[in-house]
């Protein structure tokens, strides 16, 4: 019977010939992550456990991106209790305040994740280096305790959904509306325990940054992962990037799977998650005009240089209307730096928008931009979920950055065409 | 052991919000659990009491923060017809029991007594007298289970140092 991608890479990784679906299996790993929230219990449960050596320094990173720069004093031990453990077991890739950014838009940008590889984060959003061709998952704190002590960890193999993607994007549309789009139609546990799998002619079009939404949101899915075929345009992100061995793996032509969802890129429109699941999509024309108070454009979804460029085009020589607050982040040093030289942070700040240094903050309700009792957000982020970024009767639309940046303007949700 | 009921896609977020993650000590996360869908959970729940919810319970967050605060509240299991992958294999990571059971999950009411037997994964409704059985665990991850958690298990492998 043939395989998946994410079956062959499972296989691969798992030293046998072939896997099937169900199958339980222990697979080598090619890199371990945490973040400032979920490292801390890891490095505990490692000590508690009595392990004293890590598996592999260079194979296990951290970042410290979510309350980062530092929020408060609890935060602020959080991130002590990481820099200390980094330091002691020499982590090669530990990347603090300066050096760090949003965990899943730095980790590629750094080479860090290659095609064929397979990646545990203790970040749901783990999922993203699918974009690359890459099996990776999110897991808990334990989990990564588990894999930095043995450099192995157990999975289910899942079966998967195709999801074959025909057409071209028109304008305003991006890699965001294709996934909304996606959870909107399986919704929130559609894919729960199994991969996601994109093919089809359509995928050549879309550009890395629209594949690393795409598969940032798989979990949203309730994915396991979210994993493109690697093409010629993979290969180009990653040269200069990874340099070591890498293999891309290609779903076998007799690949089962358990169903198969067409997505037509030509007719696609602008699309919403409205509170406060990321299934309750919309086209963003049937809620134009919706009050907002507050527009995020970040985050480890849409805080890359095509979001900020997407936005700036939008915002450039137009102000934030007087009943909003736009916060804009890129999510790396990297991009942070691309837009300045752009000259999209000038846009950006003479819109009247306030820019920050890299962090998840909105995006989890950490801080820079938390809401109050019955405010509204329109934010590129990738959860809605009930007191997400606030106060527990506030409210948040997810959106690409074309239906942010439109609706920072037009003081309400906005559709970037109008 | 009574019983506290939910709808379907009980997220993280709300299990144990994002503002409470400062400090994982357990007891200080238990005293915040559920607190966004019903805020009088922590000061009520007791030990040995039930969870039952509705489809994909743990949905969002890899926060190993929210089967710990569940389980630091004294709550004895979740009772559910799905569970979203992470929470799934968090729960069995850290020893929390977790039984996938649609008709059960149902069928329970808010304020049933239940008792649960892990070993059958036989569960009693007995308020109603009604008995249902859960799915049982795949011998690996029962392996874990019964080792007490996965880093134990991996100890007792020996495969790290």
């Amino acid at each position: 019977m043939g395989m998946t991608m994410t079956q062959k890479i499972l296989a691969r990784a798992a030293g046998l010939e072939s896997v099937q679906a169900g199958q339980l299996i222990e697979a080598k790993l090619d890199l371990v992550l945490g973040n400032d929230i979920t490292t801390p219990v890891a490095i505990t449960e490692f000590e508690k456990a009595g392990f004293t050596q890590v598996f592999d320094k260079d194979k296990i990173a951290i970042v410290l991106d979510h309350y980062t720069p530092c929020k408060d004093i609890k935060s602020a031990q959080l991130c002590k209790q990481a820099r200390e453990f980094a330091h002691k077991h020499n982590i090669t890739n530990f990347f603090d305040v300066g050096q760090m950014g949003v965990e899943h838009a730095l980790l590629p940008e750094k080479g860090l994740c290659a095609p064929g590889e397979v990646i545990i984060g203790a970040d749901s959003h783990t999922c993203t280096y699918g974009a690359l061709g890459a099996f990776s998952t999110g897991i808990g704190s334990t989990d990564m305790a588990a894999g930095m002590a043995t450099g192995l960890s157990w999975f289910r193999v899942p079966s998967a959904i195709k999801v074959t993607l025909k057409g071209k994007l028109q304008q305003h549309v991006s890699g965001k509306d294709v996934i909304l789009h996606l959870i909107g139609l399986i919704g929130v546990d559609g894919a729960l325990y199994k991969s996601i799998e994109f093919a089809g002619e359509g995928v050549a079009s879309l550009s890395m940054d629209d594949r690393f939404t795409i598969s940032n949101m798989a979990i949203e899915a309730g994915g396991k992962n979210g994993i493109f075929p690697v093409d010629e345009k993979t290969m180009e992100y990653i040269n200069g990037r990874v340099n070591r061995p890498c293999e891309a793996f290609q779903a076998d032509p007799d690949a089962v799977y358990d169903s198969e969802v067409v997505i037509d890129l030509d007719t696609l429109e602008p699309t919403v998650a409205m509170p406060h699941l990321p299934e309750n999509t919309k086209v963003v024309s049937e809620v134009a005009g919706l009050p907002i108070d507050q527009v995020v454009i970040g985050s480890c979804t849409n805080g890359r240089i095509q979001d900020m460029r997407i936005a700036a085009g939008i915002m450039k020589g137009k102000k934030v209307a007087s009943n909003v607050r736009c916060v804009v982040i890129p999510a790396t040093q990297e991009i942070y730096m691309q837009a300045m030289k752009e000259g999209l942070m000038e846009v950006f700040i003479q819109a009247g928008a306030a820019v920050s240094t890299p962090t998840c903050g909105p995006c989890l309700g950490g801080h820079m931009g938390c809401m109050a009792e019955g405010e509204r957000a329109v934010s590129t982020t990738n959860r809605n979920f009930v007191g997400r970024m606030g106060h527990v009767e506030s409210e948040i639309i997810l959106a690409s950055p074309a239906v942010a940046a439109a609706s920072a303007i037009a003081g309400c949700v906005a559709d970037p065409r109008a | 052991m009574k019983v506290y009921k939910y709808g379907a896609n009980v997220d993280t977020d709300v299990i144990i919000p994002a503002r409470h993650l400062n400090n994982p000590d357990p007891k200080a996360l238990a005293s915040h659990c559920m607190e966004d869908i019903d805020t009088d959970f922590a000061s009520t729940v007791e030990e040995g009491d039930i969870i039952v919810a509705g489809p994909n319970f743990g949905c969002g967050s890899s926060r190993e923060h929210a089967p710990l605060a569940i389980k630091s509240c004294g709550v004895k299991c979740v009772i559910a017809p799905s569970f979203a992958r992470i929470f799934y294999r968090n729960a069995i990571n850290i020893g929390f029991p977790i039984m996938e059971c649609a008709q059960a999950a149902e069928e329970i009411q808010a304020g049933d007594q239940v008792s649960v037997d892990f070993a059958t994964g036989v569960i009693t409704d007995e308020t109603t007298g009604k008995t249902y059985q859960a799915a049982p665990f795949p011998a690996f991850i029962n392996g874990i289970i019964q080792s007490g958690g996965l880093l134990n298990s991996l100890k007792q492998r020996g495969v790290a140092k």
